[in-house]
């Protein structure tokens, strides 16, 4: 502990009692997660769950209004910039890249927290100011090879796929070297293999001894990734544990797919259903049933 | 738009061929076109009218005047296009875009400037029958070149499928829609060839040459005597400028610009300092000085518009606190302050005063974001004027003189180079403008300086980063208000810096000159004006379009009341048909156009 290597096991990010109200509404209610370093944790629930509210709490977005969030043993401050000074990275739901700068420019941006050159120091232009911006350029560049964009370093961030936009979020984030990122569902609108991708840079990501939290509806995504993950229902933490904990969880798919019935169909319903549908089925061309949503 | 009623009525012409917009065969079309540019050169040369009473004198034969040497210049452009649009060798340089569109658009603006110029005198002197005949064979060559022009083949737009049970007026909207497309294809250039390398040294010479062509172009501008040549400059101007860009030339040069940047801005600046010598007395000088006032405020203004995206609309306040400072210290007799610092003193004085009026307006209004910030600003700017209009003894301490303001002020005198009296160097005549021309245009370097290396470093990409998105700029660990507080002090001390030398060009300071929106610029609303004409984040942008708002009210008197609203309908035709502004921020340029008209590649010129 006393090195600065960061050992497996240690706690970067640790939440407690998070609770987060609009008026009357509370979006997350004593929500308690930790993620050690060099893991990667998944949080999943429904839409409207509060997953995106509890992760605009750990950046600074949002205050929480009751309980309180540790990175490294500090209490977060409650700006989003220092989070991210403190080394708490994130990228967004909806893509948001500087969408008119350059691929370089926006890594560049990302790397703001790690440089110090103010106002004058480029006006003056002083050595330091050529080293330090040459030492900065380097490192996005290192990080866009990373992510697989250094070819197209020069593009226009809007110009970029949908796939390499997302990966550049990612590379961007880590331009401020955190100690933690946080993805928002990283995977939205991608196809098999683009997740594929996403899935082992993830993993990269990891092997770089940074912690990672990841939101995310693609099952198998989160339960090939993750080492733990955390199932958020109504604002609440239903579960905890490792995918298969979670899978088995009578609880998660009763969240996902509703309860069954007070008293489930017996035989009689169901062979009346399916005699209904038989005759209806000729003359309309309803959409298919749950049963068939395979 | 004359072109648009000959469009084709022809719908049995196959979408996607190549025809021209006149059904002449286009190989009498090219003819036409570069044969009746060489006529309308000859015409140049011969009277067009009996008397001297149309100004400039187009009466004698064999020496070309006032408005002849517009439509001569124009002519050229037209003939030299038209050999280059057959094939001539040695002339393929000159439209790497391909000549026929660049052809139509010389055509036009020699079209345009003779019978501007035709139609002038028969009005003004009374018919045509002041019209010699040099007059009726540059109109009949002119219109010539034009129908030869526009008869030139070009890709055709295929249309767009119609909704077979459309009603008559969307069936007439369609068919306008495919005209417009039509019309727009006829005048639409290709990608120019790629610019092979040349020596340094021709480089070099180009851009001097290109620099050369604009100081003369901007002198002549700037010197035109009468409402007509002025009128006839703009014409050929627009329309020989759109030439020149859809022959490719100007693209070629922006490339050669970009490749030597450092050269080219100190070429400008010397291009610039150059202009009082083109001047034999300080009658237009005094137009270049308020010209560079404005421009380099507007410069200042595009830090905090163009690059942090923060709509200021009370600029021209800090540009009066500067003054203001100066004056204040200047040792006037009307300052309540009587001391008299020297000039450096004095500049610091006004820029620093300007920076704190900046921080402590900037401190509680940057919180807000848009049209918020836009509303205070705009209070602000106000407050700043009716205080200076109260501090007068009577609503208030005696500090501004009230609506009298500071009178009175000395000229400056630095290094013993007194810049209120006329100086003979090398035989040229320098005077009072021309001396405060050269102190401003050093005032106007530092501000290019500080907008090209703040831009190109890590605070200017945390402005652009807040302009583009201020909550991911936030989650990026960009301090936002921290950094939109910068950029706003920057622009107020530079404004600050700009006021120091108004004072003085002006002799007084009064609230009268920092209105948010009046006839004469600089005010608040000319100069966010003058920044989204000419270009946001660019350098070139407002120094241009600055220039063109200063010139145009200035020269076009006879507008008068209606100058404000010519004013309004030029800019929404312009936010219409070109929103990045006249010189494009590339970036702009990828916001509002298609990927197909822009380069995909962000350029180290891009910022």
């Amino acid at each position: 502990m006393t090195t600065q290597t960061i050992t497996r096991g240690e706690t970067v990010l640790d939440a407690r009692g998070v609770t987060m109200r609009f008026g009357g509404l509370t979006a997350v209610h004593n929500v308690d997660l930790t993620v050690d370093s060099g893991e990667i944790v998944g949080l999943i629930g429904p839409n409207g769950a509060g997953k995106t509210t509890f992760f605009n709490c750990l950046t600074g977005l949002y205050v929480p209004t009751e309980g309180e969030v540790r990175f490294k043993g500090q209490v977060l401050p409650p700006k989003s910039f220092k989070v991210t000074a403190a080394g708490i990275a994130r990228t967004f739901q909806n893509i948001r890249l500087f969408a008119n700068m350059s691929v370089l420019e926006n890594v560049l941006v990302g790397r703001h927290t790690r440089t110090k050159e103010g106002f004058w120091a480029a006006i003056l232009r002083s050595p330091g100011f050529h080293r330090a911006e040459r030492a900065s350029r380097e490192r996005a560049m290192e990080l866009l090879e990373f992510v697989g964009l250094a070819h197209k370093a020069e593009h226009l961030a809007r110009n970029l796929p949908y796939g390499e936009q997302r990966k550049l979020e990612i590379a961007r984030a880590l331009a401020s070297e955190p100690g933690l990122l946080l993805l928002d569902e990283p995977t939205a609108g991608m196809n098999p293999q683009e997740t594929r991708a996403t899935e082992e840079l993830v993993f990269a990501i990891r092997d770089k001894g940074i912690a990672v939290l990841v939101i995310e509806h693609d099952m198998r995504f989160i339960f090939n990734l993750c080492d733990r993950v955390a199932v958020l229902v109504q604002g609440e933490k239903l579960v905890e544990g490792d995918s298969a904990t979670v899978q088995g969880d009578e609880r998660v798919v009763a969240a996902y797919l509703g309860e069954p019935f007070e008293d489930a169909p017996g035989a009689e319903e169901i062979a009346e259903v399916e005699a209904a549908e038989a005759q209806a089925a000729p003359t309309t061309d309803a959409a298919p049933g749950k049963e068939s949503d395979r | 738009m004359t072109t648009q009623t000959t469009a084709p009525k022809t719908p049995s012409t196959p979408a996607g061929s190549a025809a021209g917009l006149i059904g002449l065969p286009p190989r009498l079309g090219r003819a036409l076109a570069t044969g009746g540019g060489l006529l309308t050169i000859v015409s140049t040369f011969l009277a067009w009218t009996w008397t001297q009473d149309f100004p400039g004198d187009l009466t004698i034969n064999g020496y070309p005047g006032g408005l002849q040497v517009l439509v001569l210049i124009s002519a050229v452009l037209t003939t030299l296009l038209g050999l280059a649009s057959h094939g001539v060798k040695g002339l393929g340089w000159l439209a790497p875009a391909g000549a026929d569109a660049a052809l139509k658009f010389a055509a036009l603006a020699t079209f345009a400037t003779a019978w501007y110029t035709v139609i002038a005198i028969s009005v003004e002197l009374g018919g045509l029958v002041n019209l010699e005949p040099g007059g009726f064979l540059v109109a009949v060559t002119s219109l010539a070149s034009l129908v030869g022009a526009l008869a030139l083949p070009f890709q055709r737009p295929e249309p767009d499928p119609l909704d077979p049970d459309a009603g008559r007026v969307e069936r007439v909207k369609h068919r306008s829609a495919h005209t417009w497309e039509t019309v727009k294809a006829a005048f639409t250039a290709d990608r120019p060839r790629p610019l092979g390398k040349l020596p340094a040294y021709a480089e070099i010479l180009i851009i001097v040459a290109v620099l050369a062509v604009s100081l003369t172009v901007f002198t002549y501008g700037i010197g035109t005597e009468y409402d007509e040549l002025f009128i006839g400059f703009l014409i050929t101007a627009g329309f020989g400028f759109a030439a020149l860009s859809k022959s490719g030339l100007i693209v070629h040069a922006s490339q050669i610009t970009s490749r030597h940047q450092n050269i080219t801005v100190c070429g400008a600046f010397a291009t610039a300092a150059l202009f009082p010598f083109t001047q034999t007395d300080d009658q237009y000088a005094t137009l270049g000085v308020y010209i560079l006032i404005f421009a380099t405020v507007a410069l200042g203004l595009n830090i905090v518009v163009g690059l942090a995206g923060l709509l200021d609309l009370g600029y021209v306040a800090f540009l009066g606190v500067g003054a203001y400072a100066a004056a204040l210290v200047s040792g006037s007799p009307s300052s309540p302050i009587h001391v008299h610092f020297p000039f450096w003193a004095a500049v610091l004085v006004g820029a620093l005063a300007s920076l704190v009026f900046g921080v402590l307006i900037g401190a509680p209004t940057l919180r807000l974001r848009g049209d918020y910030l836009a509303i205070v600003t705009l209070g602000f700017g106000e407050i700043f004027r009716i205080t200076a209009n109260n501090l007068d003894g009577t609503s208030g301490p005696d500090i501004t003189n009230g609506s009298n303001g500071i009178s009175s002020i000395p000229n400056l005198k630095i290094l013993g180079w007194d810049l209120g009296a006329q100086h003979d160097v090398a035989g040229f005549t320098i005077g009072r403008f021309a001396n405060y021309f050269f102190l401003m245009l050093i005032i106007t370097a530092v501000v290019v300086l500080v907008f090209r290396r703040s831009g190109d470093s890590r605070i200017g990409r945390a402005w652009v980063a807040i302009r583009e998105d201020e909550t991911a700029a936030l989650a990026m660990g960009i301090n936002g208000f921290r950094v939109k507080l910068i950029a706003f002090a920057v622009g107020a001390s530079l404004a600050g810096l700009a006021g120091t030398v108004q004072a003085h060009v002006t002799y007084t300071v009064t609230p009268e000159q920092y209105y948010f929106a009046g006839p004469v610029p600089p005010n608040s609303a000319f100069l966010l004006a003058a920044v989204v004409l000419g270009g946001m984040g660019t350098i070139g942008g407002p120094l241009i379009g600055a220039s063109l708002l200063f010139l145009i009210p200035n020269k076009l008197q006879f507008l008068g009341n209606y100058q404000l609203f010519a004013f309004g309908v030029a800019l929404i035709l312009l936010m219409r048909f070109r929103p990045e502004g006249l010189v494009p921020n590339r970036r702009r340029q990828l916001e509002f156009h298609d990927e197909a008209e822009a380069p995909a590649v962000l350029g180290k010129t891009g910022a």
